[in-house]
């Protein structure tokens, strides 16, 4: 593992990585159950050369930001290095916005390059959201088949390397990315997170959790993500480990591959590991009466051998069918992004299969805090990283306030907003408007949010403002939508709702025919960002001399209303 | 070779069939989230059923997006 904490850049740390482990074996793709693609480190260099190669040969500059929107696959890590070895600022966005919403980041963050997948592009290019998006001047399209129009995009498979590319080298306090944790619909919220974020983030993820050549990390979430960046990018590759990705993200094929690739780590969403919680659990269920009695005797054993500390080795004795399901060589989850019941939690320990559950949000670079796998607990989201800071704002008698975070992976703010900047980076200290507490043993646990958004269980943050304009034009007086628990709020983390608040007209009654139009709406929304219920509020919406809504003052008259009650269902 | 209206059929069918809906309950314009209460994962569960009915292999990148029965089944039809 290199020592990132000595480095000036990531593309630097990764420059190096590159030549160190140059004969181990980087990424592996696999699509379904057929290997597409296995690349040594010195594979990854020869093509992510040729591809800086073509972004110099494009005019490329230090500082010229370029937009990643791939799927997870090798050739997005290989546009990254190519970015970062250019001297250049990535902007990863989610390939599942719809093509108006890539179009409308792409435009706020001033990106000149964009590096993109055929299927993708296929769908942005006949977006009129295009027009939108001036700036995007160079477009990378790749996997297009051959008699395909691509629309004044180059084709990636043409590049040839034309010499060798100059590495442009970049200091820590530059931006190295601009990853938009919101704001398709409403304010972008675009996290700069400096070379040092990184940098510091990986440097401390690895004293809790070891990376080294052998270790094979299966990357499902989403690559743009600062969590899979981290850790299915930066530190797999600063360490000479593998990278799995799957073309296919059917959970049959995620079964395979951690048999097939003995699959060291993997990070999920807590609804991944609910849904393999469940599939087991009827797996066990399935088995003759006996064989279930010896499983279940089995587990309690392990759970008194291990219950102060996993010891993997020895479960994977006593639950040898289990472990080797999973490959047997699995080293733990981790599980983070959204809140995760303890008991799913607690039924992989029981099982002796570590879980590191966590907490970050991309403003404090990735994970703020973290169980370490070799003593986690399923009921706290851990302990802070080593060199972050998080100090309770304003305790209520319970301890239970809002959570703040400084340290060197707090992001340098957010683009072109110096306002929601300055109100989320008070004296130094990131409000991240989660509630919390420690316990004696300097866990933290998470127990709701003062912010106005939701987080689902595929780990998806939802900010009303964002899917407000789906109802824009409804035939009513006034409209918001919030999130329930900002209304009502609840020390919980377990279902939480977005509710569309009406101000009808006067005289006017919730017909039928509004609510159909308002689920027409609502259906055109992704199934995750769709609101749950109606509020009805009788009173005209406070508002700003500038017309904007007062959320806070209309969040405090709608809490008196009897949430129970108030809520009609869609 | 199955007309767009059959496969369509088949696929409220086959929905119905595996998260046991009553098959008179489900239209081609439901939203299958909705209509079946599923999450993303049954969701892609539900479409590796398709693709072994149908025999067919459905790319992710295909199935973006979706959410009603009818695009999903014209998906499907494109690649018999």
């Amino acid at each position: 593992m290199l020592d990132l904490s000595k480095y000036q850049s990531i593309g630097a740390a990764l420059k190096d990585a590159l030549d160190q482990f140059a004969d181990e074996t980087c990424l592996i793709e696999s699509d379904r159950q057929r290997e597409k693609e296995r690349l040594t480190y010195r594979d990854f260099k020869e093509r992510a050369l040729r591809l800086a190669r073509a972004l110099q040969d494009a005019g490329f500059e230090a500082g010229d930001r370029t937009a990643i929107i791939m799927t997870n696959q090798s050739k997005w890590l290989i546009s990254a290095y190519a970015i970062l070895y250019r001297g250049g600022v990535m902007v990863p966005l989610d390939y599942k916005l719809t093509p108006d919403e890539q179009w409308q980041l792409l435009s706020h963050s001033n990106a000149a390059f964009l590096i993109t997948e055929y299927p993708i592009w296929r769908q942005l290019a006949a977006s009129s959201g295009r027009a939108a998006a001036i700036n995007v001047k160079t477009i990378f399209v790749t996997e297009a088949p051959p008699s395909a129009a691509l629309d004044g995009a180059q084709r990636w498979e043409d590049f040839q390397r034309r010499g060798e590319p100059a590495f442009v080298a970049r200091s820590r306090t530059d931006v190295a990315s601009i990853v938009y944790s919101s704001g398709t619909g409403g304010r972008p919220k675009g996290c700069m997170t400096t070379h040092e974020n990184y940098l510091e983030q990986g440097h401390a993820i690895t004293q809790v959790i070891a990376f080294q050549a052998g270790i094979r990390y299966l990357s499902i979430l989403p690559t743009n993500h600062v969590v899979d960046f981290m850790m299915g990018f930066l530190l797999p590759f600063t360490s000479g480990a593998t990278v799995v990705h799957l073309r296919t993200l059917r959970p049959e094929f995620v079964r395979d591959a951690f048999t097939r690739y003995k699959i060291s780590y993997m990070m999920v969403v807590p609804l991944i590991l609910k849904n393999l919680k469940k599939g087991m659990e009827a797996n066990f269920a399935a088995l003759p009466r006996s064989k279930r009695t010896a499983l279940n005797a089995l587990i309690r054993i392990n759970r008194a051998l291990t219950r102060d500390r996993p010891r993997v080795w020895l479960s994977r004795i006593l639950l040898g069918q289990v472990h080797r399901a999973f490959g047997g060589q699995l080293r733990a989850f981790g599980v983070g992004s959204a809140f995760t019941e303890p008991a799913t939690i607690q039924f992989f320990l029981d099982l002796g299969i570590p879980v590191a559950n966590a907490y970050g949000l991309t403003e404090a670079g990735t994970a703020v805090s973290v169980n370490d796998p070799c003593t986690p607990r399923a009921d706290t989201v851990g302990k802070p990283l080593p060199g972050t800071e998080v100090r309770i704002v304003n305790p209520d008698a319970d301890g239970i306030g809002e959570l703040a975070v400084r340290g060197k992976t707090v992001m340098a703010g957010y683009l072109d907003d110096p306002e929601l900047t300055a109100e989320t980076i008070v004296d130094g200290w990131l409000m991240t408007g989660d509630l919390g507490r420690f316990d004696a043993a300097g866990h933290l646990r998470l127990f709701g949010r003062k912010k106005n958004m939701i987080v689902t269980a595929e780990a998806k943050n939802i900010y009303p403002e964002d899917i407000e304009t789906v109802f824009e034009g409804l035939p009513v007086k006034e409209f918001c939508v919030f999130a329930a628990n900002y209304i009502w709020p609840r020390r919980s983390l377990v279902g939480e709702q977005l509710v569309l608040v009406l101000r009808l007209e006067q005289g006017q009654a919730l017909t039928d025919e509004l609510r159909r139009d308002i689920s027409a709406r609502n259906n055109r929304l992704l199934n995750y960002k769709r609101v749950h219920g109606i509020v009805l509020f009788d009173e005209d919406f406070p508002r700003t001399a500038s017309l904007k809504i007062k959320r806070n003052v209309l969040a405090e008259r709608l809490a008196q209303l009897d949430r129970a009650t108030a809520i009609l269902p869609l | 070779m199955r007309t767009i209206d059959q496969t369509t059929q088949e696929v409220l069918a086959l929905a119905s069939k595996h998260f046991q809906v009553p098959a008179n309950s489900l239209a081609p314009d439901d939203d299958f989230f909705k209509k079946l209460g599923i999450d993303s994962l049954q969701a892609l569960e539900l479409l590796s059923r398709l693709e072994n009915h149908f025999g067919i292999e459905l790319p992710d990148y295909e199935v973006q997006g979706v959410s009603d029965f009818r695009t999903l089944a014209s998906r499907i039809q494109s690649r018999l």
